[in-house]
């Protein structure tokens, strides 16, 4: 029997979701405002995880790894895309990428 | 107390401080160091929960390739460290840990409100069968072969949407 | 036979295809013509044999119906396309496309070498095609079709020579101007269908007519319907008031005048006032009217013809004027005399015009019968063909005018009254001394050209075409021989219509007392009415030309009146169009269009400009604005979740 309280694992996933909202609204780097964006989602899988197994149901986990296939896919591209803008503006300080305005 | 618990603690404790650590260090490399960290304690979180295949991808995916690939970006672009990051001068900071405080206290009232763990009654035997590579094998060539299929495919997509982006330019 | 009549329709149709697309490819004048010839051509061959294979019918077996496609459906209106063959349209098909066919074999040699041959003959094919859907239209929607269909043919025609001055403005004024003049006819034809639609609850024909004959006469619908109905015949058919766009749509071609704007067109209104004799019987106020009307335009367009120099003009006027006579005829109830007078007119006006074109083409575009003079000896073919015409539209016993008017004058004292009678004599008269002052002042006297104009006889695919005509104008009155002269067997014309008309004649209730001798005597009184102005007309013209002077001087009032055609243009311009063009430019332009209808358009774009403006001071381009904003609206979503647990 587990004996560790299902609540205790999801405070702790929606702590590191408020962490990650935190980070990404404090923090001007962009390549660490994306690693924050890393943290929400693994939060989020922590939920799924603890879910998953309390129910004894896969499901959560199947959803868990394409999670992290997109995420994989994610990072790659906005990687490549912070890549790109910095030889442009040889920043990644998200301030001044402000282009998408009026 | 249990030896689960303890572990349970340990990890926990663990994966909320380096996860404070790590949007507060300055310097981003520490904090891709931290979120390493972080990601391996989660990792142990999900042998905890009898969640092995997921334990191993976190940390041969996550902690392993993507955040290589971060550490890779880092030493290219050479970014600076942010100076100011704690002096809080900048009225959005105070605006940005406000609201996530919310959130945060918002879901753990939903949490407790609700009290799932009233209702689950959990079956050890089932989530340890539930978590092994064979059961989720089965799940992903089975029941989720299409959405399989389309993940690899998003996979392809993306490295091809990578190179173009990242390549200078095309003769 | 009949099953295949659309074919009459059809040709004309794939002839103008052929030539409005490919006729400036072609080139070759030959080709043009004979294709756009020999459709019509085909046509007369097709309706002449449906005519024959409906003359070997039992008389209540000659109406068909030819079906050829569901038009249109919509809740309980459907209408098909249909055509209706029965006596009356076999006789105006046969007129339509013979006599059109004459003139398209004529146009080929009057049209050469203008630079847009091919067009011509395309548009000629068009307005043979409108022209046979109105006339074999089974039902309003159809013949409103052809309707719509020759009005527009007419436009293009008029203003064929748009590069052409005509009068004080263009040609293409002209053609504005009879198209303008059309629509208002238009429009009260329009509210006569839709009325007819209300009423009857059907658009088709026999159903119509079925039911109108069942109905009790209740006088004010049948006369609103009739009034619509003759209001749009007006526009059509050029009757008063609304007859200003004839004389004007002498600015096309000579054969557009003699086809469309003489022989077919503009008797569309006679053949629809015809069609629906028992809409028509059933109002008999609205008959009075028409009956007024139609001798008024004859009496006041003889007048106007009287003193017109122009060649053209004068056959216009002649034409407006006999128009007068054919509603005359039916305003009288003699519909199949007005059906008659149609066929004969259409013989001899279109040989006028015909003869007309030939003229001016000898005398290389001069219209102005002053500067005639003597060109009998230059073109005897012409000139026999026109004395025979003349003859004709003046009534010289025995020819095909002589029956037809003279039918339409004893219908109009036996069923109408004696001043309608005399004030139809009167204009027979004017009619007769017009035509020849015309023809005296062309074909005989001095010659009044410069002489280094050669007069010449016109080629034979023009001639050919004028002495088919002048023996039609001869013979073509002996099929409507009148009862006194045939003896048993009646008038074949009017037996042959009868049963479309008996219907509205029984209703009307015409058949006449009187006797033998009467009718022979008024005929006595025209024939001597003709015979005293041709006199006239050429002891003035021929003889002592210094009359005409003398008495235009001595009524230089009443000569100005005439040849300015009674002002009527110019009251129309000061009452109605300048009015219409002030307001329009006035109020509709500059307040309703500038100021409402572009404010409102102008107001809605800076409504949104200005609210685009406020609302883009969002858009910061800040990433963790929007990232914030996002947080705000998970906190919101969650807040609601509480609220709602």
């Amino acid at each position: 029997m587990n004996i560790i309280p299902i609540e205790y694992y999801l405070v702790l996933s929606a702590f590191m979701f408020a962490v990650g909202i935190t980070g990404v609204l404090i923090r001007k780097n962009a390549i660490v405002v994306f690693m924050c964006i890393e943290l929400m989602l693994n939060s989020a899988n922590l939920a799924l995880v603890t879910f998953s197994s309390y129910l004894g149901n896969a499901a959560g986990q199947v959803f868990v790894f394409f999670v992290m296939t997109v995420a994989a896919a994610e990072s790659a591209v906005g990687l490549a895309i912070i890549i790109a803008i910095f030889r442009n503006k040889l920043t990644v300080n998200i301030d001044e990428i402000n282009i998408f305005k009026w | 107390m249990s030896f689960e618990f303890i572990l349970f603690i340990f990890f926990s404790l663990i994966a909320a401080v380096s996860a404070v650590i790590m949007i507060t260090r300055p310097n981003p490399v520490m904090s891709a160091i931290f979120l390493i960290i972080n990601f391996f304690s989660i990792a142990g979180l999900y042998l905890i929960l009898h969640a092995q295949f997921i334990s191993i991808v976190q940390i041969i995916v996550y902690a392993g390739a993507i955040m290589v690939l971060f550490l890779f970006v880092l030493m290219l672009l050479n970014a600076k460290s942010e100076k100011d990051i704690l002096s809080g001068k900048n009225k959005i900071k105070i605006f940005a840990v406000v609201i996530a405080g919310l959130v945060f206290a918002q879901i753990a009232y939903l949490i407790f409100f609700s009290s799932p763990g009233k209702a689950l009654s959990p079956d050890v035997a089932a989530s340890i069968k539930a978590g092994t590579v064979e059961q989720i094998g089965k799940e992903l060539y089975t029941n989720y072969l299409l959405p399989f299929e389309a993940a690899g495919f998003l996979l392809l997509a993306s490295t091809i949407g990578a190179l173009v982006l990242a390549k200078k330019h095309f003769d | 036979m009949i099953d295949y009549i659309y074919l009459t329709v059809l040709l004309p149709l794939i002839g103008f295809l052929i030539n409005g697309i490919f006729g400036h490819k072609i080139k070759n004048e030959k080709i043009i013509g004979i294709i756009g010839s020999s459709t019509v051509g085909v046509s007369f061959l097709v309706a002449l044999a449906s005519f024959f294979q409906m003359l070997s019918l039992p008389v209540d077996q000659r109406k068909h119906v030819v079906e050829l496609f569901s038009w249109l459906s919509a809740g309980g209106l459907n209408i098909k396309f249909a055509y209706l063959v029965d006596q009356l349209s076999i006789v105006m098909a046969l007129i339509v496309t013979g006599v059109g066919f004459l003139i398209h074999v004529y146009s080929i040699g009057y049209m050469h070498a203008d630079k847009s041959f091919w067009r011509f003959f395309a548009y000629l094919n068009l307005f043979i095609f409108a022209m046979m859907n109105l006339i074999l239209g089974d039902n309003f929607v159809v013949l409103f079709l052809g309707w719509e269909g020759v009005g527009l043919c007419s436009y293009l025609l008029i203003g064929f020579w748009y590069d052409r001055k005509f009068e004080k403005g263009t040609t293409s004024q002209a053609a504005k101007k009879a198209f303008v003049v059309n629509r208002i006819g238009d429009f009260g034809f329009l509210l006569g269908m839709f009325l007819i639609y209300l009423t009857f609850d059907s658009l088709n024909f026999q159903e119509v007519f079925s039911k109108a004959e069942l109905f009790p006469i209740s006088g004010t619908v049948y006369g609103f319907i009739a009034l619509f109905l003759f209001i749009g015949a007006t526009g059509k058919s050029a009757q008063i008031p609304l007859f200003v766009w004839l004389p004007d749509a002498m600015a096309g071609p000579t054969p557009v005048s003699a086809l469309i704007h003489a022989a077919t067109m503009v008797t569309a209104g006679v053949y629809m006032v015809a069609r629906c004799s028992i809409i028509f019987a059933s109002a008999p106020a609205i008959m009075t009217v028409i009956a007024i009307v139609g001798l008024l335009t004859a009496f006041f367009a003889a007048t106007v013809g009287l003193v017109q120099n122009d060649i053209k003009k004068v056959l216009a006027y002649s034409t407006v004027s006999q128009l007068g006579y054919m509603f005359l005829a039916m305003g009288v109830g003699a519909f199949s005399a007005g059906i008659f007078h149609v066929m004969t007119h259409a013989f001899f006006k279109a040989l006028l015009f015909l003869g007309a074109g030939s003229i001016i083409h000898a005398m290389h575009d001069q219209q102005d019968i002053q500067h005639y003079g003597g060109l009998k000896k230059y073109m005897p073919k012409t000139y026999i063909t026109f004395v025979i015409a003349a003859l004709a539209i003046s009534g010289f016993p025995g020819l095909s005018g002589f029956f037809s008017k003279d039918e339409i004058l004893w219908n109009a004292y036996a069923h109408g009254s004696v001043l309608l009678w005399a004030v139809g004599i009167l204009t027979a008269l004017m009619t007769a001394f017009y035509m020849f002052r015309l023809l005296f002042l062309t074909f005989f006297g001095k010659e009044r050209f410069s002489h280094d104009l050669h007069p010449h006889e016109s080629p034979a695919v023009m001639t050919v075409p004028l002495i088919i005509l002048a023996v039609l104008s001869v013979v073509g009155g002996y099929i409507g021989l009148p009862a006194v002269f045939s003896g048993e067997n009646g008038n074949l014309f009017e037996s042959w219509l009868s049963p479309i008309f008996s219907s509205a004649e029984r209703r009307l209730e015409v058949y006449g007392s009187h006797g033998h001798f009467e009718e022979i005597l008024l005929m006595m009184i025209s024939v001597a009415a003709a015979l005293g102005s041709i006199y006239l007309a050429y002891y003035i013209y021929t003889k002592k030309p210094e009359i005409a002077s003398k008495t235009s001087r001595k009524f230089s009032k009443l000569y100005r009146l005439l040849l300015n055609k009674y002002y009527v243009d110019e009251v129309y311009e000061a009452t109605i169009v300048q009015p219409l063009q002030k307001g329009s430019e006035k109020i509709l332009w500059k307040i309703a269009d500038n100021k409402i209808i572009d404010g409102t358009v102008n107001g809605a774009a800076s409504l949104i400009d200005k609210t685009a403006a406020l609302i883009r001071r969002f858009q910061t381009g800040f990433t963790q604005f929007y990232a914030f904003i996002m947080m705000v609206g998970i906190a919101i979503a969650l807040f609601w979740i509480i609220l709602s647990f």
